[in-house]
């Protein structure tokens, strides 16, 4: 999701006085309204309509949502010219392989206008180009330009070029160490052999894509009245949209459009697209009865046309995929608002995941016995987990971690024993007895290597001992009239009293332990209270009753 | 009156006859505790007869050094007087003569050279003054032989003397003292000269008093103030985001919906590939998604191969993403960040003869984000599809709004919106009564052909949302930090309300 800005009083003055009403038909447009003041409308955009991203785009599109200006836009295209040519070298293949131009006369700038176009850029950068990664946008005075031009790659250390936003030359690798702009993106270029770049006829460097404009010829200014654009980078298809995008806000502000020859081919060519459309899914689709004029006048109020099944849609829409594109654009011009609900009458029988209604039971048995239900996070920190249940982090092996967290949490839980202790931990101020319980899920490896998720039961009682725990346990089992066992630990778990802690048995499986947690344990968790503790894995329980 | 007198309990009983003492001497004549005769004076108070008034004063007390020099008098008394005897003394000497350690010795110094009784000379203290400047007794010590005393009403140079006693150590103690006044009004003297008062009245029933009709035939009992507050008991309780949860449970089941479980560890294949969320779709970075590194086989080559189609050419005239779709990126194991995925696979092994369906799933999802009042890593969202070849726009905001009523949101909108994997979508806000704005409750929509096509088949309408459900709850429980939900302050869950909608 993008924010665009807008000038309050150029929107007011275009559009429309920002009332309650105004206000909720952007909202039903699919922008919401993410700020408004005295200077400014900020407005969320949806990351499928990038032609939105701009105040000129916008308007087009909302002037026709709102039924005055509908129907298919286009702009006139005008053939090249002479010399209005790039010259694509082979070089560029391995690098940054393609590239689209055009070239726009006939402009009037502003300050408002420049800053929508390079806020354009921008956004279109960090959107559909993926932070400049799938396409970068290059946007040039032309009077300072020779043409032709042309898009090669070049060994680093012989570019060298004053890079906007600086005073002196460098090189390649030099924008890319010291310039803001380059140390920003290197990564985009790391490990290539070669950089590319625009030259023109001169043998003057006009940019180096993805990173910088040149300082002499790529800064756009009031007086500029003609520019030549480019868009280079991995995907054709998606760099003709991108190009289309921009020269129809060219277009839009009133620019005249030229073709440019590039590598052979011509380009923008902002082709309509046409596909047809069925009128019945149309209606079955939103629950509505529309006639084919009705349709047709909703498409038009979204920037399409129809004629005889056919929808025609300008080329800078690039989220039209398939019919069910017109068919949410169709709603939208029908107003989202104007929807009855219904709610139909098929008969289907609800059924409650059956572990849920087991564990639901076991809590119930275990309120009973004024236990109180707790819920931690499923991740968890390494310290807890490990160091202060005195387990050696190193010989773990059967642990899930995270790639990246951005907090300490980046461990995949392995019990639950740790999560109370750290409870009471935080509880030391609050009123004794504790008595907490938590069902839940835990993660780990298995001998084959395959991970496990598995539901678990912990119970734990502070001030607590180990009869306390097992008498919990007892009366547990007794309500869900199942028969278990309890078998002293031959091994007892790092976290307790040997001598107190058994394995809990139900048909001939260990399914968990029980014990009293040892003082040095409490001490790392700076617990004042004997505390005894048991948990139990709960799928052999859950086959029981399945 | 008679029905005050019957409410007594034994403690105001005992301390009626001695309300005109002051607090000290009701304590020793009823042999009760300070405590006890302050509750029960506030009981008698509860019951108009007595008025208490209290306020709070500063008593100025003997503290333990200034118990000690009451006795063996000031240290700048004791070197005084062994002085006075000298005249000339060494430091070492007077110290020692004198009997006080080094911090007395140096506070009577400074306290003698103040008050010009001595100098000091080459090493040697020298007495300057003449008896009667000697004996004459100092501010401070007057003021010492009348403590304790209240802090008001000091004469200046009263003042003066606590100020010096003041910096020094342990010699006076202020303390804050609740002075208690109580006044009897009519009826009080009325019930303390009552004769009713020596009336026998029953306490607590016991099962000896229940042995024989004949200890409790035709006695009254003591009536109690039923409006006075017990102390706070707890219950075992289920924690509140579960109950809730456990709550929207009930809804789906009642409307016919059926619950899907699943893993929090999915493939990116189940996670992203099959909602047809691109692969360079920036949820997919690791600034967004918990990745682990390990990668799981999806032994299903015909489903693949349909996904694989959806992205690169698209599935049913849909132009797909265009783009070389990567399988090995597809086996990339994540933290579920959506329970979409749950509805992806519940799709994917459905048959057509199993149709209408509607299937919910209540539970937990995860996204790489840093913790603070209003994100976490953790978030529970609601889902539920609807999967009949009848469904439409229309069904799934009546779904949606049925939801949110019995969540308690009567009035609900929707705006337009976007996800990868519905056409049409939508948004869901619900009007917050109280608070006046829209709450933002989350996202729905019909699946695209490109998601149905390859899981199912064929394509129907699939009805889908997948609402976030803390917001709800966090609005229900008045709890302003998400982080709270998860805090486990054990006072808190003991106190919490229990989860009430209908």
């Amino acid at each position: 999701m993008a924010s665009v800005k807008f000038d309050r009083k150029i929107f007011e003055k275009e559009i429309g006085k920002l009332n309650e009403e105004l206000k909720n038909k952007i909202a039903l447009f699919g922008t919401t309204i993410e700020s408004l003041n005295e200077k400014e409308i900020e407005l969320d955009v949806t990351p499928n309509r990038p032609d939105l991203l701009s105040y000129h785009g916008f308007r087009r599109s909302f002037l026709s949502f709102l039924g005055k200006k509908t129907g298919l836009k286009s702009y006139a295209l005008n053939k090249p010219e002479k010399n209005y040519e790039i010259i694509v070298s082979s070089s560029v293949k391995e690098v940054r392989p393609y590239t689209v131009c055009a070239i726009v006369k006939n402009l009037e700038f502003d300050d408002n206008k420049i800053k929508e176009i390079i806020d354009l850029q921008e956004k279109i950068h960090a959107t559909l180009g993926r932070k400049r990664k799938k396409l970068a946008i290059g946007i040039y005075p032309l009077d300072k330009i020779n043409l032709p031009i042309t898009y090669e790659a070049r060994e680093p250390d012989k570019i060298k070029f004053i890079p906007l936003e600086s005073d002196k030359e460098m090189s390649g690798l030099q924008i890319l160490q010291n310039h803001e702009s380059g140390k920003a993106y290197s990564h985009l270029l790391a490990g290539k052999i070669k950089f590319p770049v625009f030259i023109d006829k001169e043998n003057k460097i006009l940019s180096m894509p993805p990173i910088i404009n040149s300082e002499e010829t790529g800064r756009v200014t009031s007086k500029t009245k003609e520019v030549f654009i480019e868009c280079s980078g991995f995907d054709l298809n998606l760099l003709e949209k991108c190009l289309d995008i921009i020269v129809s806000i060219f277009g839009e502000m009133g620019g005249k459009i030229y073709q440019m020859k590039v590598g052979g081919k011509v380009y923008p060519n902002m082709k309509i697209d046409e596909n047809p459309i069925s009128l019945e899914r149309v209606n079955k689709l939103l629950g509505l009865n529309l006639k084919e004029k009705e349709i047709k006048d909703l498409l038009e109020k979204m920037g399409h046309s129809y004629e005889k099944g056919i929808v025609k849609t300008p080329s800078w829409r690039t989220d039209i995929l398939h019919e069910v594109d017109f068919i949410e654009d169709i709603a939208i011009a029908y107003g989202y608002d104007k929807f009855e609900y219904k709610i139909p009458e098929i008969s289907t029988i609800g059924k409650e995941n059956s572990e849920e209604i087991i564990k639901r039971k076991i809590s119930e048995i275990l309120i009973g016995l004024k236990l109180i239900e707790t819920s931690n996070y499923h991740l968890t920190k390494k310290e807890d987990q490990f160091v202060k249940m005195g387990i050696n982090e190193k010989q773990e092996k059967n642990f899930l971690e995270v790639e990246n967290s951005k907090t300490e949490f980046n461990l995949l839980r392995k019990d639950l024993t740790h999560y109370l202790l750290k409870i009471f931990s935080e509880n030391i101020d609050n009123e004794y007895p504790q008595k907490i319980f938590e069902i839940g899920r835990i993660f780990k490896l298995n001998s084959q290597e395959n991970i496990e998720e598995i539901e678990k039961l912990s119970i734990g009682c502070a001030p607590g001992n180990f009869t306390e725990v097992k008498q919990i346990l007892d009366y547990l089992f007794k309500n869900l009239g199942l028969e278990i066992n309890v078998k002293e630990q031959e091994k007892a778990e790092s976290f307790f009293i040997e001598g107190r802690c058994a394995n809990i048995i139900f048909e001939n499986k260990i399914i968990g332990y029980l014990g009293e947690i040892h003082p040095k344990i409490l001490r790392n968790w700076k617990i004042k209270m004997p505390v005894s503790l048991l948990e139990i894995d709960l799928s052999e329980i859950f086959k029981k009753f399945n | 009156m008679e029905k005050i007198i019957e409410s007594l309990s034994p403690n105001e009983r005992k301390i009626l006859p001695y309300l005109e003492d002051n607090l000290i001497d009701i304590c020793k004549k009823s042999n009760l505790d300070k405590v006890a005769v302050l509750r029960a004076l506030e009981y008698l108070q509860n019951k108009k007869l007595i008025e208490i008034e209290s306020e709070k004063k500063k008593i100025i007390n003997i503290g333990l050094n200034g118990a000690l020099y009451k006795k063996k008098g000031l240290p700048e008394r004791r070197l005084l007087s062994v002085l006075d005897q000298r005249r000339i003394l060494s430091l070492n000497e007077a110290q020692k003569e004198a009997e006080l350690n080094d911090d007395e010795f140096k506070v009577s110094i400074g306290v003698l050279k103040k008050k010009a009784l001595i100098d000091l000379k080459n090493g040697k203290i020298v007495l300057n003054s003449n008896k009667e400047e000697i004996t004459k007794k100092s501010l401070e010590e007057i003021f010492l032989d009348t403590l304790p005393r209240e802090m008001e009403n000091l004469k200046p140079e009263e003042n003066f003397a606590l100020n010096e006693l003041k910096k020094r150590r342990g010699i006076i103690e202020i303390e804050e003292e609740k002075k208690i006044a109580i006044k009897i009004n009519e009826l009080g003297k009325k019930i303390m000269n009552s004769k009713e008062l020596s009336k026998d009245l029953i306490e607590q029933i016991t099962p000896d008093l229940l042995k024989s009709e004949k200890n409790w035939k035709g006695k009254k009992f003591r009536r109690y103030d039923v409006s006075f507050s017990v102390p706070k008991i707890y219950g075992g309780k289920r924690h509140f985001v579960n109950s809730s949860i456990d709550y929207a449970r009930k809804i789906w089941t009642e409307m016919g919906f059926e619950e899907m479980k699943g893993n929090y560890i999915q493939s990116s294949f189940w996670n992203f590939d099959s909602l047809f969320t691109a692969q360079d779709h920036p949820v997919r970075e690791m600034q967004d998604t918990f990745f682990i590194d390990r990668k799981i086989e999806n032994s299903n080559k015909k489903l693949i191969e349909e996904i694989k189609k959806a992205h690169e050419k698209g599935v049913d005239k849909s132009k797909g993403w265009k783009y070389e779709w990567n399988l090995e990126l597809s086996k990339k194991l994540c933290l579920r960040t959506h329970t979409t995925v749950l509805s992806a696979q519940t799709l994917s092994n459905l048959k057509k003869e199993d149709l209408p369906k509607k299937f919910f799933a209540i539970g937990k999802c995860f996204r790489n984000e840093t913790v603070d009042w209003s994100h976490g890593f953790e978030f529970n969202q609601t889902e539920g599809i609807v999967i009949d070849k009848n469904a439409t726009f229309q069904h799934l905001i009546g779904y949606l709004k049925e939801f949110y009523k019995k969540m308690g949101f009567d009035n609900i909108r929707i705006r337009p919106a976007y996800f990868p994997y519905t056409e049409p979508s939508l948004e869901i806000d619900a009007w917050h009564s109280e608070k006046k704005v829209w709450l933002e409750l989350g996202g729905a929509g019909i699946f695209r052909p490109e998601v149905v096509i390859p899981l199912f088949g064929e394509y129907i309408p699939v009805l889908a949302w997948g609402p976030g459900f803390d917001r709800i709850l966090m609005d229900y429980y008045q709890i302003k930090d998400l982080r709270e939900l998860y805090k486990n302050n054990i006072s808190q869950l003991r106190e919490i309300k229990t989860w009430m909608k209908n």
